[in-house]
């Protein structure tokens, strides 16, 4: 039997749920520490970029939509305020995540040249959690926002 | 070859805010789903993109496995001269993929 994308049935989207959530038993099987970034190795993540540094609430703005229906695909925008000049700009952009396999989710250089300092992608998200924008200035002061997203159908690790 | 796909203003001002996009096909397999045998399939994502404006860096980006299939991009420049913006993304089993567009900046 031959089947397109588009004729999937109810069946085999319930199937799949069903291996997606046996996926997810297999892997807490394995080991449930290293399935998962935690808010701890998120820290550790952020502490890579930002050193001892400790980032001041403000500034930067990042959107999620607050409830997402599927998790393999989520429209994520980050704009810091800055005025983008030679003598103050935005050095670098990162994404950490506290419950996907890792804490990393992207992390972005631009300078003056950028005009405005955004940028937009689309991210993963296994399961509803924070997310953190850490922004850091040519002075080198970091700056950050976070985001609670709820995830109704998180980022599958079975193959579907 | 990945397909790609990029939005630059063919004309823009001097001094003006340009937004760019991009999409490239790739997979970004995370390495943490496990196949049919439960083997778990190893990493195969993009792991860098960068663009430069006549040969000047204007933007980089780091993704981890995070980032979704089929990766999308959207940054801003400021159209600073007529010329080219080329876009090149790396990754994994030696994955390269370049992209060129070009700018007339009046």
């Amino acid at each position: 039997m031959k089947k397109g994308d588009s004729d999937r049935t109810r069946r085999d989207f319930i199937d799949g749920a069903i291996r997606c959530a046996g996926g997810a038993g297999l892997l807490l099987m394995v080991g449930a520490s290293t399935a998962r970034a935690t808010p701890e190795s998120m820290l550790a993540a952020m502490k890579k970029v930002i050193g001892d540094a400790a980032p001041r609430k403000g500034k930067v703005k990042l959107e999620l939509p607050p409830l997402v229906e599927n998790g393999n695909s989520v429209t994520t925008m980050v704009s810091v305020e800055s005025p983008m000049t030679a003598e103050n700009y935005v050095k670098s952009i990162h994404v950490f995540n506290e419950k996907n396999p890792q804490p990393n989710v992207i992390g972005v250089r631009l300078g003056p040249r950028a005009g405005r300092a955004t940028f937009s992608t689309r991210i993963r998200l296994a399961d509803s959690q924070k997310i953190i924008a850490i922004a850091e200035m040519s002075d080198g002061s970091f700056w950050s926002d976070e985001t609670d997203v709820i995830v109704t159908m998180a980022a599958c690790v079975e193959v579907l | 070859m990945p397909r790609s796909l990029i939005n630059v203003p063919a004309k823009a001002k001097r001094g003006e805010v340009i937004e760019i996009k991009t999409l490239i096909s790739h997979d970004m397999e995370s390495g943490y789903r496990p196949d049919s045998t439960g083997k778990t399939i190893p990493r195969n994502i993009i792991n860098l993109f960068l663009a430069s404006y006549n040969g000047v860096e204007i933007f980089r980006a780091e993704l981890h496995p995070a980032i979704a299939a089929n990766p999308f991009l959207s940054f801003t420049t400021i159209a600073t001269e007529s010329g080219r913006i080329d876009f090149t993304w790396t990754g994994d089993n030696d994955f390269s993929a370049t992209e060129t567009a070009q700018i007339i900046v009046e």
